[in-house]
Order: C-alpha cells, then structure tokens, then sequence
C-alpha cells in the first residue's frame, strides 16, 4: 500500500524529514509519534501535496504509484484523505454541498459517474447519525463557527462519506474531550478494512487506546527513529521521547 | 462639476475629475478630450427583452430619444417596474428618471443598464421619493461594455417608517461609477445598501455612496464586496453622516474585496462622520487575497484548483446577493455574477 522510501523534505531551506522510510501494508494501522517539532505535520503535508513542502529526495508510492508527481487534488482522488490537525473554515459553503462538490469531483478524476442526491443525502444522513452529527449542522458553512471537536467531527464525517483508500489522520485527537474521543474513534474503527491503510499520527498515547495500531513508529529528527508494536506506545508514555530526540 | 453639466453645454471643462475631492479616483475630465454627439433615437419596436422584463409589470426604457421617464406609485397600491437604460452606438445619453413612491406603497425598481461595445458616454440621473411607510427594493444590474462611460446618480429621499433595500451588481465598464445618495429621516426608516463589482481586464467601476442621517432612529446596513482580476479597479466610497440631534442611529457599513491579481487595484474610502451622541456605528473594510490554507483543504478533499477558487469566490460573492428580498431576482443576480466570475 504505501511505500516511503528515504524521504526528504524541507520547509523555508530547513530540512524537516531527513531520509524517512516507512511501510504501510494494506489492512493495517501505523501510529506515528513523536516530539514537537520532529517532522510529524511535515509527513503528513509533504504525502497530501501542501505547497511550500518541498521534496528533496525520496519516493513515496501508494499502490507502486508515485505520489509525489501529483497536484493534491489528484491524490485525493487516488485515495488519499488527511484528516487535518486545523480543520479550515470554508465561509459561505455549506458543508453538504462541499462534501458533494468534493466527492463528485474525485469521481470525476477516475471516470466515475456523479452520486445522485438522493443517494448523497441517504448515504449522508447515514454517516451523521453514526457520528452523532446534527444533519441541520450539514447546513452551514463548513466549520464556520464549530468548536474544536465540531471540526474534528466533520474531518471523520467527510472521511466516511469519501470512503478513502489510505488515511492520514494528524492530531486528530486534540482538542477532543473524552466523549468526542469515543465517537471519532468508532467513525476511525468503522473504516478499518482488509484494503485500507492508515497512518495516526499523535503526540499522546490516548488515541491509541481507541485506536488500536498494528505497528507503533517513532518519528524523531526527521527520521523513523523506532518500530514496535503497541507496546511501543505505552513505553513512550511512561518514558517520554527524550532518548530518540538525544540520539537525533 | 458633473458629467450631466458637460454633456448639456458640450464642455469638457465642466467634467469632473482628479481635482475633484469625490471624483478623485474617477476622473472623467483626464479621459474624455472630446464629448460624443447626443445618440440618436432609438427604435423601441424591435428591442429585446431585458434581464428583469419577465419579472414587472411594467416596463420603461431610457435611451436615445426617450431620455425622460416618470413612475408613480399610489399610495397603498404595488408595483414592479423593470427600467432599462440603454446604451448604444458611440452616443451621448442624458436620462432623467423620478420616482414617485405613494405613503404605504411597494416599488420593486428593476434597473438595468445595457452598453453596447462602443465609446458611449451615458449619464443618468434618478430621483426617487418614498412616502410615509413606503417600501422599494430597488436592484441595478449594469452590464456595461468594456468602452463605454457609464455615470449613474440617484437621489433617494425616505420619508418617516420607510423602507429601502438596494443591490447594485457590476461588472464595471471603461469608466463607470454608479453613485446614490440618500436623505434618511431616521423615524424608523429602515436603509439596507449593497454592492457587487466583479472586474476583470480594465473595467473600473466605482460604488459610491452618501447618507445623511437627519433623525432619531434611524438604521443603514450597508454591505459592498468586490473581486477584480486582471489590470481592472474598484472603487468603494462610502459616506454616513450622522447629524447633530439623529441619536439611536444605527449604522453599519462592511465593504470587503479580493484582489486577484497583483495588477489589480481596490480604492476604498469607508467614512463615518458622527455629530451625534447616542450612536450605533460601525465599519469593517478589508482587502485581500483567496486564503491559500483553505484552498489546499479544499484540493485535499479532491476539488482541482480553478474548482476549489470559483467556489471560494462565488461564496464571497453569493453573501451578498443572498440579502436581495426577491427569490427570483435573486436567483437572476447570482447567475450573472456566476456568469461573470466564471468569464
């Protein structure tokens, strides 16, 4: 599934990720920790295409097809789905026609026909109700005016009703309490399947208890500084990242 | 110094111009060395319809040869007037239009202005009087050509629990400023001001207004957005003066824009000038550029760039021809701004 291998990226002249490679096999979970400031938001906008991120060397591929050759848009539509760590507010759109613009959009890029609205808005009313979303939110402007965990609620909504084939979530912890953390959590869950891949990249262990990963990486100087199982995780918790950001 | 001035003595001296405190960003007196012949009649038997035709009850052209028009609306009676100002074939035009609004009585004022491709300078002078109670909503589409001069004043008097409700939409011409100016009795008076410019190449258009607040109670919301592109400019002068002794006036005025391209330009001059105590007043003014973090969102959840920007921009847009009271003028406003942002 996806496949980096020896990434390099700076951001401004400054190299962030300094030969990053990483696996991510269909079917699984990979959780990526890490300090503040290791290159972690860096990965995540380096694979999805953000301007200003540029690559200096390395390949990332998704299915052998290379990602990094592609607008960002094209990449979405290849499957590729970050959950934002700061969702944008997007003035004057409404959420559901956003979606919708959005999915027929990414349709369109792989020759699919449109969705019918009322195939939309069944599949929407859907994927709100298992995600305890006010459909009358849906309405608004996409994040304008929603709190923290609105936001994050609506980066797994968009992400169910997009049904991604490799998702990114970046931080999508923060800024939830613990009852928001059990609903984002079920909505990651729900999406766990045999062709699917992701990648949870944390600051804190917390997600991970709702969010079981198949593989703990740790991220530090720009680099994969540690591979484990979930243990990982715990032993991070407890230790803190001090010895891998010494060694980086 | 007025446009109206020189086209009647054919003096280009009387034009105004950069010297000219109010016309300083639209300076007729640089650009016109020589004023056109007065256009010659037009033969209103074969026109075609117009924007908001299928929507009034009545309708009334100003163009060469009929330079004059009149509406009175009686009191307590309802009316929707689709009122087209044309212009055409390099002419000179000088159209007077007074309105008159009977206490009580609705006007929907449909305006529109139509050039053609050629140097026409066209000078339009309204005056339009609302009684007690009255109610207009008055839209302007200008649909300019890209070398015509279009200059287009209305004086607006509300009377006591009136009610007026404005949208001008442009898409500019080679000199165009669409300018009204209202006397606000306060008493009630309820005063709603919009405005939309969407430029493109070397359109200018300049939205201009003045209200003089003379009593307690007053409102005016004013609300002006504009996107330019290209080499093109948008002027925005807003002027509230609240008079001495018009206190619970509440005013606000918002006017924000989006440059789009570094040759582009936006002049704005939001005014308030209070002399009363007991006030409500407030503007907000900015100028920028598409929020780039927004636009990356929207390409991450699939949306290609130029998709991601229209859709960004017919939302800017789209807030203010939300605030138009009639759905299906509504509806025809926003398809042209689409048309135009799409161009």
């Amino acid at each position: 599934m996806l496949h980096i291998e020896n990434l390099r990226a700076e951001v401004d002249g400054k190299e962030i990720l300094k030969g990053l490679s990483l696996d991510v096999p269909a079917g699984e979970v990979h959780a990526i920790m890490g300090p503040n400031g290791a290159g972690k938001s860096t990965l995540s906008y380096v694979l999805t295409g953000r301007s200003g991120y540029d690559v200096t060397g390395g390949t990332a591929t998704l299915d052998g097809e290379d990602l990094l050759a592609l607008d960002p848009n094209e990449r979405a539509a290849k499957g590729v789905f970050l959950s934002f760590q700061y969702p944008l507010e997007i003035p004057g759109v409404p959420a559901l026609t956003f979606i919708r613009t959005a999915m027929n959009a990414q349709r369109k890029a792989r020759g699919e026909a449109e969705i019918t609205a009322p195939a939309f808005l069944k599949l929407a009313r859907e994927h709100a109700a298992a995600l305890k979303i006010d459909f009358e939110m849906l309405k608004r402007a996409l994040n304008v005016g929603f709190s923290g965990g609105e936001k994050k609620r609506m980066e797994i909504f968009q992400m169910a009703m997009l049904a991604p084939r490799f998702l990114i979530l970046d931080e999508t912890d923060s800024g939830l309490d613990i009852d928001a953390l059990k609903i984002v959590s079920e909505g990651v869950n729900a999406m766990r399947s045999p062709d699917r891949g992701m990648l949870v990249i944390t600051h804190y262990q917390r997600l991970l208890d709702y969010i079981k990963p198949d593989k703990v990486h740790v991220l530090a100087g720009g680099r994969i500084a540690a591979t484990g199982g979930p243990d990982l995780a715990l032993e991070l918790e407890r230790e803190g990242y001090d010895k891998y950001a010494r060694a980086a | 110094m007025s446009l109206s001035a020189a086209l009647r003595s054919g003096d280009v001296s009387l034009l105004p111009g950069k010297r000219d405190e109010d016309w300083k960003w639209t300076d007729l007196r640089g650009l016109l060395r020589v004023l056109p012949a007065t256009a010659p009649a037009l033969d209103l038997s074969g026109l075609t319809q117009g924007p908001f035709d299928a929507l009034a009850d009545q309708r009334q052209v100003v163009a060469g040869g009929h330079e004059s028009v009149s509406i009175d609306v009686p009191a307590d009676s309802k009316l929707a007037v689709a009122l087209r100002v044309l212009s055409r074939d390099g002419g000179a035009l000088s159209g007077k239009v007074a309105i008159r609004v009977g206490a009580g009585a609705k006007l929907r004022l449909l305006e529109s202005y139509e050039g053609d491709a050629s140097a026409y300078v066209t000078d339009t002078a309204l005056s339009i009087v609302l009684g007690a109670g009255a109610a207009v909503e008055r839209v302007v589409l200008a649909a300019d050509g890209a070398e015509g001069v279009n200059v287009s004043q209305a004086q607006v008097t509300l009377a006591p629990g009136a009610e007026y409700g404005q949208t001008v939409i442009t898409n500019g011409a080679r000199r165009q400023r669409i300018e009204t100016q209202v006397t606000h009795p306060g008493a009630n008076a309820k005063l709603r001001l919009d405005g939309l410019y969407l430029l493109e190449e070397k359109r200018h258009a300049d939205l201009t207004t003045v209200v003089l607040h003379q009593g307690v109670d007053g409102a005016t919301d004013q609300f002006t957005r504009g996107v330019v592109r290209d080499q093109s400019r948008g002027i925005f002068q807003g002027r509230i003066v609240v008079e001495e002794g018009a206190d619970r006036t509440d005013a606000r005025m918002r006017h924000n824009a989006l440059i789009l391209s570094d040759k582009a330009e936006i002049d704005a001059k939001p005014e308030l000038l209070i002399f009363a105590d007991d006030v409500q007043c407030a503007h907000g003014n900015t100028i920028g550029a598409l929020d780039e973090e927004a636009l990356f969102y929207m390409r991450q959840r699939g949306l290609p760039e130029t998709e991601a920007r229209a859709l960004l921009i017919e939302a800017f847009v789209g807030a203010v021809a939300d605030r138009i009271g009639f759905e299906p003028v509504r509806d025809i406003a926003r398809a042209w701004a689409a048309e135009r942002l799409r161009g």
